[in-house]
């Protein structure tokens, strides 16, 4: 009766231990996310959220179509169409939405204290990091990929009622796409990577909040100095790749596609690599 | 003391847990000093000492969630934190919390078996064992504090690993609860494992542990088995219940005995035996309704021996 089951070997040398995979880490790591309920939820109102601004936008420039006295073709070479597939506004929620998560899914295990159950069972404190970032890439880009993908179908599904849509081989549409759809994950490891460093909610929240959205707003690039700065963030970068055409009126300081997505894939890897390096030497 | 056990079995001598000269700093004060100390197989450990007196600080230092700042501690002879998986070589409880409460008792754990190439059916087995089958689909968020013991030692068995250490593991648990830790403990133990457990309660150990190791302001104190260590106290106490308190206290301290009256026709003595007090009475023909040996002296001797820690600590800083 007091035996622990018929499950105990006799433990010696654990012998039998298969070798270690870092695929095992992604699946534990992927249980992990999709066992909290509040997961589904996030995801879901945020999309229904970042959806919602980009539809209304739309309704609104369809329903008043006829007050504002241009013809399609003037709106379509405006970029009026793609403007309306993913508005700026639609970028705020989604990098505030996705910047939360990704910084929650570090945060609450420093919060119930789980990280210490984590890394009492995986002592390879990066490979578990990295697993994290792994998952967390990949989710937020499907789900950056379905939130982009069903605004464009919608917008422009509603603009063509007066002729004014375009489609997926219009120029610059498909970069539109990618780069709002790439702006989730981008966010939430930005934010995972500010919770593995601060290691509290509520401040990992704000300074990802600041980051992604506060400063961009604050830097103006109207002087070359600040100009550089906002150049060098994923927000401005992410209104580089969206505005079609470009440059538009008032740009000082131009820049181009091929330095917006480097801007881009430099978040995207230091992210990863800071949430690694803050785990790696202290004391949890 | 260990001979009423089964004997370690063979092959376990690696798997100890070696402190040694470890030490942790924060700041200016010192959590952990020179803590030099061998966990061996075979064994129910008791890890003791006051509130504060550095025991989780040394757990975690064990596991490689702290980082030393002198000195080494290695299980099954290597630092914890190279191994690349840890639950098939040591299973560990630290604090029930350690959970996210947002997940089910199997999700929680399905996770963990995951990362460490564990199959999947040892989750249902480990929840059967730690008595958790029927609440294995609620939220941990609902669970008690005696549940979530019952998570976290189920998780600690999850890998089936020759090393176990448990920080506090009988708070919050129902008397059945306690009573199946002990008897899983001894068990483990029995198997030729190598068992930690900490508690800032003797009373907790007594009946839980057979070796022990006492610290206090982080420095060692005791490393013994649990008989050893009740020796150094003042001895057994009796109680004795008489009707005749006043011929058998002058007795018995005549004998050698310190006796005190505790309540009524109650006698409370050290410095004799239960054995030798009945003689004594029979003796001199005075009759006893009780004799009683207590093992509080465990307690004592744990009470004396860390208060003299602290007390050398405190003179000594000032």
């Amino acid at each position: 009766m007091t035996a622990p089951a018929a499950t105990t070997t006799i433990p010696g040398t654990p012998a039998a231990e298969p070798r270690a995979r870092f695929r095992d880490l992604i699946a534990a790591e992927w249980l992990k996310l999709w066992s909290l309920r509040s997961t589904r939820w996030s995801l879901l109102i945020s999309g229904l959220a970042v959806i919602a601004f980009n539809v209304g936008i739309t309704y609104n420039t369809h329903h008043y179509w006829h007050q504002q006295h241009v013809s399609p073709a003037q709106f379509i070479a405006q970029g009026g169409p793609l403007l309306d597939a993913f508005t700026t506004n639609a970028g705020f929620i989604m990098m505030i939405a996705a910047g939360a998560i990704g910084s929650l899914v570090i945060t609450s295990e420093y919060r119930t204290g789980l990280i210490r159950t984590t890394l009492a069972a995986v002592p390879a404190r990066r490979s578990v990091m990295a697993a994290k970032a792994a998952v967390l890439a990949v989710v937020m880009t499907a789900f950056g990929a379905l939130v982009a993908a069903i605004s464009f179908g919608v917008t422009q599904a509603i603009l063509s009622g007066v002729h004014a849509g375009v489609s997926v081989s219009y120029p610059g549409a498909l970069r539109v796409i990618a780069a709002s759809a790439l702006l989730a994950p981008l966010s939430a490891l930005v934010g995972a990577a500010l919770g593995a460093v601060l290691r509290n909610s509520a401040a990992a929240a704000v300074s990802t909040v600041t980051l992604l959205v506060i400063i961009p707003i604050a830097v103006s690039d109207s002087r070359h100095w600040s100009a550089l700065l906002a150049h060098a963030l994923p927000f401005p970068a992410w209104l580089r790749l969206t505005t079609v055409p470009y440059p538009q009126a008032g740009t000082h300081f131009p820049w181009t596609v091929a330095g917006a997505w480097v801007v881009f894939a430099g978040w995207a890897l230091l992210a990863p690599v800071a949430m690694v390096v803050a785990v790696q030497h202290r004391d949890q | 003391m260990a001979g009423c056990r089964a004997a370690p079995v063979q092959g376990t001598v690696g798997q100890v847990i070696e402190l040694n000269q470890l030490t942790k700093r924060y700041g200016q004060t010192t959590a952990v000093r020179d803590l030099t100390f061998t966990v061996r197989p075979g064994h129910v450990t008791g890890f003791l000492g006051p509130n504060g007196a550095g025991k989780s600080t040394t757990l975690r230092m064990i596991l490689g969630l702290n980082t030393p700042s002198s000195g080494t501690v290695t299980v099954s002879g290597r630092p914890f934190r190279d191994r690349t998986r840890g639950l098939r070589h040591v299973g560990a409880l630290l604090d029930a919390g350690d959970v996210h409460g947002g997940r089910t008792a199997a999700a929680h754990l399905a996770a963990l078996a995951r990362s460490n190439r564990i199959p999947r059916q040892r989750v249902g087995e480990v929840l059967r064992e730690a008595g958790l089958a029927d609440v294995a689909r609620r939220r941990i968020a609902g669970f008690s504090l005696g549940m979530r013991q019952r998570l976290g030692i189920a998780a600690a068995l999850l890998g089936d690993p020759p090393v176990l250490i448990f920080d506090e593991p009988l708070n919050g648990l129902d008397p059945e609860g306690v009573k199946w830790v002990r008897e899983l403990f001894r068990s483990l133990a029995a198997q030729g494992r190598t068992v930690f457990v900490s508690s800032h309660l003797m009373s907790e150990m007594e009946h839980t542990a057979d070796q022990l190791i006492v610290i206090g302001k982080g420095q060692l104190i005791a490393a013994e088995g649990l008989a050893e260590f009740a020796a150094r106290g003042s001895g057994l106490s009796v109680s004795v219940r008489t009707p005749d308190t006043g011929s058998l206290t002058a007795l018995l301290t005549g004998a050698g005995g310190v006796v005190q009256p505790a309540a009524g026709d109650l006698l409370t003595v050290t410095g004799l035996s239960a054995d030798r007090i009945s003689e004594l009475a029979f003796q001199h023909r005075i009759q006893l309704r009780e004799l009683t040996t207590h093992a509080a002296s465990l307690e004592d001797a744990f009470m004396q021996l860390t208060a003299a820690s602290v007390e050398y600590q405190a003179g000594e800083r000032r």
